[in-house]
């Protein structure tokens, strides 16, 4: 119980120290760096809770992929952080307003009474092998009552993944491609090709 | 109450180290071995010299390079430099945590294992990315780049070919996946697939033919070019302990793990952990043969092969085995 909550202190304290830095920090990668770090204190929330599937999912979708896209952009864009922070007091308000907004909401969750409702059942400290795992039991309620939901949210994506690839396709003319299908049916018959040369002309 | 917490971490630190040393010598013998058989492949001799037969060479390469100095050069960004080369060696021992070398002998048997390991893999490319930007040279930043993309493309059809695999288990314990093989190997109903993943296996641990991220005839040696000394033996010693990871992974996958190929008396009462052991060489020696034998893909080749023959084949593949299994009614419980 003593290792549950000092591993619970841990993670969450570096999660909150990171999410401070990510947006302190001077440079945008450190900025980016700090991003996975409380992403990854996150996912080690995720376990504490025994939701070891979300927390994998957490780790392979957000960090495996989004951030290191992020990472990758942040790195190539040759960004004036001068001028980025001329426009910082121009937002400070709208973002003060949201945090107050944020902070208000959690404060009354925190308060009502939650005798009645979910958050108060015992969880697992850590995942048991041999109950029934939550892996399946989210599958099994994503695909059976959320079916259309879940359908949806696929659709949502597929919809702003052809966005985003029309906006991004250019077709420049002059392109050399390699098409390997054409070069691999490539036979003598068809690459050689056999001529009477007069001597002394040439082709 | 101290004491008890205190027995935990002892016996927690002892797992930790029995896999961990296991897995830094067999780091340095595969060293000795790919040198030996590339030496094999071509007709040379390899190293001789440290040793009977040089076997001690990897462990006098470690110390040189420890004793030398360690450069950073002035334009890096220190802190991120000096941290790249730690973060690939600590996610490359990482994912041993859940590895079942035999049964029960796991250090954590969670219920998602298989993504645990598929997450470490992933993160494996922050520590390429990380030095490459570090560096601040164009070499490793070029090196850096060709990675981030090589290792995102090439994890979606990892992903694909993991779930091809849980379809047939209904688990993604790693010890229920290896039980699953009891009658079949995965190996041979979805070989499609286990080429698939050892093709891309490749890609992940930046091996030949797939080394473009330290490609040395076009980026010297790419993300690690600026790195020396210490820094460049914990690049060395990650990318061939996640080497090793990985073959163990295709393992547990698609050799059946600790199983023996038949369950008949003179083979199973070999214990579980040399049969392990046996498989994972024999796909660190198919890792070392393809260095061997294949030439360097390009570039634009190695994007073509992930995204517009591997993602749709292993995607139909996924859509092909669960339509067989709803079908013919063999869906796990």
């Amino acid at each position: 119980m003593v290792l549950y909550s000092l591993t619970f202190y841990l993670f969450s304290s570096v999660a909150v120290l990171s999410a401070l830095m990510v947006i302190s920090a001077k440079n945008p990668v450190h900025s980016v760096l700090f991003l996975i770090l409380s992403f990854v204190n996150a996912s080690g929330l995720f376990v504490l809770l025994g939701a070891e599937f979300l927390a994998m999912i957490l780790v392979v979708v957000y960090v495996g992929a989004v951030a290191v896209l992020f990472l990758f952009v942040v790195m190539m864009l040759d960004i004036n952080f001068v001028k980025l922070r001329e426009g910082f007091l121009q937002y400070l308000p709208f973002g003060a307003l949201l945090g107050i907004v944020l902070v208000i909401e959690l404060g009354i969750l925190f308060l009502t009474d939650r005798s009645s409702n979910i958050y108060n059942n015992q969880t697992p400290l850590q995942p048991i092998v041999n109950e029934v795992e939550n892996t399946k039991m989210i599958g099994q309620i994503l695909y059976t009552e959320y079916f259309y939901l879940f359908q949806i949210c696929g659709i949502i994506l597929l919809v702003a993944m052809i966005g985003s690839i029309t906006l991004t396709l250019r077709d420049k003319g002059g392109v050399k491609r390699q098409n390997i299908d054409s070069q691999n049916t490539v036979d003598a018959s068809t690459a050689i090709e056999k001529k009477k040369v007069k001597i002394g002309e040439g082709i | 109450m101290t004491y008890e917490i205190l027995i935990t971490g002892l016996i927690i630190i002892a797992q930790i180290l029995a896999v961990v040393v296991p897995v830094l010598i067999s780091v340095a013998f595969l060293v000795y071995a790919e040198r030996k058989v590339l030496a094999l492949i071509q007709l040379r001799r390899g190293p001789n010299i440290v040793g009977p037969f040089g076997i001690l060479q990897s462990f006098a390469d470690a110390l040189k390079l420890i004793t030398k100095e360690n450069i950073i050069p002035s334009g890096s960004n220190k802190i991120v430099f000096i941290l790249a080369p730690i973060i690939t060696m600590v996610l490359s021992l990482a994912g041993w945590a859940v590895i079942p070398f035999a049964p029960g002998w796991v250090v954590s048997d969670i219920n998602v294992g298989i993504m645990y390991l598929f997450a470490v893999s992933s993160l494996g490319v922050y520590g390429i990315i990380m030095a490459g930007w570090a560096s601040n040279s164009q070499y490793p930043f070029l090196g850096a780049l060709r990675s981030a993309a090589q290792m995102v493309s090439y994890e979606v059809s990892i992903g694909f070919v993991i779930i091809t695999v849980l379809l047939c288990v209904g688990s993604l314990n790693l010890s229920k996946i290896v039980l699953a093989q009891q009658t079949v190997w995965f190996a041979i109903p979805l070989l499609p697939m286990f080429i698939i993943f050892f093709i891309s296996a490749l890609a992940e641990t930046n091996r030949l033919p797939f080394d473009l991220p330290e490609d040395e005839s076009t980026l010297v040696a790419g993300f690690f070019t600026e790195y020396s000394s210490a820094s460049f033996v914990l690049f060395f010693l990650g990318e061939y302990a996640s080497m090793i990871l990985m073959s163990s992974m295709t393992v547990i996958l698609f050799l059946g793990g600790w199983l023996p190929p038949f369950d008949v008396y003179p083979l199973n009462v070999v214990p579980g952990v040399i049969w392990f052991t046996v498989k994972v060489i024999f796909i660190l020696f198919l890792f070392i043969w393809v260095r061997g034998t294949f030439p360097r893909y390009r570039y634009d080749q190695l994007m073509r092969l992930g995204w517009k023959v591997f993602l749709p084949f292993s995607l139909f593949w996924v859509v092909a085995t669960s339509g067989f299994l709803v079908y013919f009614d063999m869906l796990p419980n």
